[in-house]
């Protein structure tokens, strides 16, 4: 962290924020898939406020596991609460890595965004209010009067997200939300969920299969080996927010990513 | 919404503005093959009928030029004698249809959410739906007798199981990841079946619908052949091919012709409006 960066107030306020609490606890977890055992007595403790990414070879269960956490994927055994809370207790914001097949093209994507809202039992004119809240700070350039499948992929995925953070969730999941768009599109969204990030301290969890978008986003990077899934380890990445492109080629940067890189690849190979 | 521009609207139109262009560089010949193709295959049928009845091929007794026979059928569409039948087979079409849909609608839907449900009455929807209705017309005469209920009530039944299989299907065959969506933004059972699983399942529904209403206008039709029946454009038919009044007989086969290609039409344009989303 260069001096100037601490001057910086975003950066400021992080270094007075006391280490981060942990937000979601996970302990014994099991999870098998007929006979193939995935997880076996896995602990896990996800910090508040913080952004954690999770990377690991294909099949360790990535998407598994934030889906268990969302309550999508029944679990075999173990516990996983939120702040001491379960999951029917909590709030929980998911983008899906296929936005086609998330939103609802039946509804104009004004009612995608404000659906969980209705869901919760609020009035249409809060729904309404909340949802121009939303665009505003997404700063939205498009017709939210459209369907979803009148949108572009992009727009499509930023609606998603809207949708995600319309309840003011505790967490927000997000399963390889960029792996469908282009890298024009990736690049703006991921400014947008930093941004969103930064504004609200919205405990995030984010499953990637791109290194670099991993590390980029994160606090925290969760390495996780070969089934049966352990942590392999778990990569601490400080530099300030706001985040920008010149990130991508400071030596802290280069230098979590090749760490990262390493434990993955020993992981592969064991 | 919000004060932003609106550029999805922009670019529609921006799109329909370019179209337009492309009518205006090329006028004549290209809109006239863009409009004029499907038109060539009736065209050439037409001649094709003209020319083998005025070479004397077939005995004009079975098979009269086409010209005559369309004025038949026109004056007998408009306020002629085939005006009833028509009107009495669409009714009949209609009451089958009505019912086979406000029975299979719900019952494929209700079937359809509860997998094991469907399990167990799957091989009689499926042995049913592949028996020839035509070859149950005894049975039902057995049943209703040679009432009017009858024909509607045998074309009820084939066309119901179409729309059984259709939307059972439809609804299971929903994609997972909309009901996660709503499973993970706290929906209920309830609101699952009732913001996603209906709206999945519409489209097979359609697809059903459209199927039975041409299914329940063929048993109509053989019904009236074939159950004592006083009118209808089966009625029509079979009475003039009894007394060799061709060119009726002929006006009646494209009367039930024009009927089953309109309620085709007339179902996928409900089916584009409402199912706005399909394949997109």
């Amino acid at each position: 962290m260069t001096m100037t960066a601490l001057q910086h107030p975003l950066s400021a306020r992080s270094v007075v924020t006391a280490p981060a609490q942990t937000h979601i606890t996970v302990r014994g977890l099991v999870k098998t898939f007929d006979d193939a055992v995935v997880y076996n007595n896995f602990d896990l403790d996800i910090p508040k406020g913080r952004i954690m990414s999770v990377f690991g070879p294909n099949g360790c269960g990535k998407s598994t596991l934030i889906n268990m956490i969302a309550g999508l994927v029944p679990i075999n055994g173990g516990q996983i609460l939120f702040d001491g809370k379960e999951r029917k207790d909590t709030t929980i914001g998911y983008v899906f890595q296929n936005y086609r097949e998330a939103l609802f093209p039946w509804m104009r994507t004004v009612d995608n965004i404000g659906y969980p809202l209705v869901l919760k039992g609020w009035r249409p004119k809060q729904v309404a209010d909340r949802v121009e809240e939303l665009a505003a700070s997404f700063g939205i350039g498009f017709d939210l009067n459209l369907y979803p499948y009148e949108l572009s992929g992009g727009q499509q995925q930023t609606a998603s997200i809207m949708r995600a953070l319309a309840p003011r969730p505790e967490v927000v999941l997000l399963d390889e939300p960029f792996s469908a768009l282009d890298y024009e599109m990736t690049l703006s969204i991921r400014e947008k969920l930093q941004q969103v990030f930064i504004d609200t301290k919205t405990t995030m969890v984010l499953v990637s299969h791109d290194l670099e978008e991993a590390v980029y986003l994160a606090d925290q990077i969760l390495l996780l080996t070969k089934r049966p899934t352990r942590i392999a380890e778990i990569v601490d990445f400080t530099a300030p927010r706001p985040r920008t492109l010149d990130t991508l080629s400071e030596s802290a940067f280069v230098e979590t990513k090749r760490r990262s890189l390493e434990i993955f690849q020993r992981e592969v190979r064991r | 919404m919000t004060a932003q521009p609106d550029q999805g609207y922009a670019s529609k139109a921006a799109r329909r503005g370019t179209s337009g262009a492309w009518f205006k560089l090329n006028p004549g010949l290209k809109g006239l093959l863009r409009y004029g193709l499907p038109l060539i295959g009736p065209l050439v049928l037409f001649l094709i009928w003209e020319g083998v009845a005025r070479a004397g091929w077939i005995n004009p007794i079975l098979l009269p030029g086409p010209i005559p026979t369309m004025q038949t059928l026109i004056t007998g569409l408009f306020g002629g004698p085939l005006l009833f039948d028509f009107w009495m087979t669409v009714w009949r079409t209609l009451q089958a249809f009505t019912l086979a849909a406000g029975i299979g609608l719900p019952l494929g839907i209700a079937l359809g959410s509860n997998d094991r449900m469907y399990r167990s009455v799957e091989f009689l929807v499926d042995f049913f739906r592949s028996t020839p209705a035509s070859a149950m017309i005894p049975l039902f005469l057995l049943i209703f007798g040679v009432s009017d209920f009858n024909k509607v009530a045998i074309a009820a039944f084939a066309a119901v199981l179409i729309v059984i299989f259709n939307s059972a299907y439809g609804v299971m065959n929903a994609r997972r990841q909309r009901i996660m969506a709503a499973q993970v933004m706290g929906a209920s059972r309830w609101r699952v079946f009732r913001d996603v699983l209906i709206w999945e399942s519409m489209q097979a529904c359609f697809v059903g619908l459209r199927t039975a209403v041409s299914m329940a206008l063929v048993v109509v039709v053989i019904a009236e052949m074939f159950i004592g029946s006083n009118n209808g454009l089966g009625h029509v038919i079979i009475n003039a091919q009894q007394v060799l009044n061709v060119r009726l007989m002929y006006a009646g086969i494209l009367a039930t012709g024009i009927l089953g290609y309109l309620l085709n039409v007339l179902f996928l344009f409900a089916e584009r409006r409402i199912v706005h989303w399909s394949g997109r």
